[in-house]
């Protein structure tokens, strides 16, 4: 098993440069959530030349559409979404100095060399463990799209949210590594 | 004639919405902790130790097991006895909307080509059968997309025999990966035509975990898919593992002599089905 890393972004190349695939990771800070409605406005923004409604530069995008909080909670279940639909964007969003992306499931090989590139990594959560996941959010705030409601783009605060190196930047694949190991011919 | 109160119908299907997000079934629960019992991968052990704490934890919390609470899927049995007092389809949708706000539950159904989210989760899928009696039985099973996006279907010729049937069901889940949340749970329709086999895999998956299929050789069938499912070394999340699926579950229809439908209807670990009985 990989080694447990405590990371707050923003990171750096060096932050980055720790994180093999197979490490756990401990994350302390903020995180954007984006989907894909709003991953399709983010990329017409960038088509018109337009400002982001956050500064990538450094940081992590969670791969979340939350349920809707009960009184008393600031977020409702918040498990990872599958990330291959966000693959159309993110190589661009990786251009522009975005560190990494959580989500669960396989990455293109586009996003896969573009991390490659842009020294930046794939982490997953466990999809489906939503309820524990939520317990790690401690603040959030909206500030784009309100009206996507569930995929409006959030600012999470978060403390040991828990994570898996999927794809580093040296190119290693979890997915390839761990299945290759327990496969049985 | 039975009567039965459109009011009591959009009742209950509140309640089994908010149910069926809270708690996980017993079956599922037991076959993830005999999965995580028999996991070689420690991370992998991990996973699973994590999946069934969330499911305690919706269930004692009272919330949502994945964020992603589904488009309602619901198979009604009608007995031809039972008369509802207003529109069926109409009561359902109400208990969806009333179930998917009250529950804190995500509104996830939009239009198809303006992505616009009709905002309450409906309409539902209602599937409709007329049987002996005077009850309704109405079964819930919402589905996320994580696994129903990775579901696959065939028209295989019926040259093509039990090798070439296997071989496509395995390569749905091989190409799936850890995108359906593995452990999965695999419905396998065969048979019928296009849209039958699709909906003999959507049934197949309410069977519950740990029962027989009543048909012997399909049972072995069965076995011998999860079997060599499991070998593919995917792992809970993709991460690598000995769990892939914890069960796979066929059902068979007669098709036309030219046809060898074949449907594969991925579900998740979050496996949520409720039943009631008016």
């Amino acid at each position: 098993m990989g080694n447990l890393i405590k990371i707050t972004p923003p990171l750096t190349d060096k932050d980055v440069e720790k994180l093999k695939a197979g490490d756990k990771v401990l994350i302390t800070g903020v995180l954007y959530t984006a989907r894909d409605a709003a991953h399709k406005r983010l990329s017409e923004l960038l088509d018109k030349g337009e400002k982001l409604p956050f500064d990538v530069k450094g940081q992590l995008i969670y791969y979340v559409g939350p349920t809707p909080p009960k009184p008393g909670q600031i977020i409702g279940s918040a498990g990872p979404t599958t990330s291959g639909r966000m693959d159309a964007y993110t190589p661009r969003l990786l251009e522009l100095g975005l560190k990494g992306t959580i989500g669960k499931g396989q990455r293109s090989q586009n996003v896969i060399e573009a991390m490659k590139k842009n020294k930046a990594v794939y982490l997953a959560a466990v999809g489906g463990a939503a309820a524990l996941i939520a317990k790690t959010i401690k603040k959030v705030e909206i500030i784009a799209y309100e009206d996507l409601g569930p995929e409006a783009i959030r600012r999470l605060e978060v403390v040991d949210f828990p994570a898996i190196v999927v794809n580093d930047m040296q190119g290693n694949d979890l997915f390839k590594i761990g299945v290759e190991k327990y496969r049985r011919l | 004639m039975r009567h039965i109160p459109s009011l009591e119908i959009t009742q209950k299907v509140k309640e089994l919405c908010i149910k069926a997000a809270y708690e996980l079934g017993k079956d599922i629960v037991g076959a993830l902790e005999g999965a995580r019992n028999k996991e070689e991968s420690p991370l992998s052990k991990e996973i699973l130790d994590e999946i069934i704490e969330n499911a305690e934890i919706a269930q004692k919390e009272n919330v949502p097991m994945c964020q992603d609470t589904g488009i309602a899927v619901f198979f009604v049995e009608i007995g031809r006895d039972a008369a509802v007092d207003g529109n069926l389809e109409d009561a359902i949708n109400e208990g969806v909307r009333q179930g998917y706000s009250e529950g804190y539950l995500r509104k996830s159904v939009c239009h198809p080509l303006t992505r616009k989210n009709t905002g309450d989760n409906t309409p539902a899928i209602i599937h409709t059968k007329i049987v002996e009696g005077d009850k309704i039985k109405i079964t819930i099973a919402p589905k996320g997309a994580g696994s129903e996006n990775m579901s696959r279907l065939a028209m295989l010729k019926p040259s093509q025999g039990m090798q070439d049937i296997k071989d496509f069901i395995i390569n749905v889940v091989k190409e799936a990966g850890g995108n359906p949340c593995p452990p999965i749970i695999l419905g396998v329709g065969i048979g019928g035509n296009f849209e039958k086999s699709a909906l003999l895999a959507k049934e197949a998956l309410l069977r519950n975990i740990g029962t027989p299929n009543s048909d012997r050789e399909l049972d072995v069938f069965e076995k011998e898919l999860l079997e060599s499912i499991n070998n593919l070394g995917i792992g809970p999340m993709g991460f690598g593992g000995r769990t892939t699926a914890l069960a796979v579950h066929i059902k068979t229809a007669p098709c036309h002599i030219a046809s060898l439908p074949v449907a594969v209807n991925i579900q998740c670990h979050a496996a949520r089905h409720k039943e009631v009985v008016i």
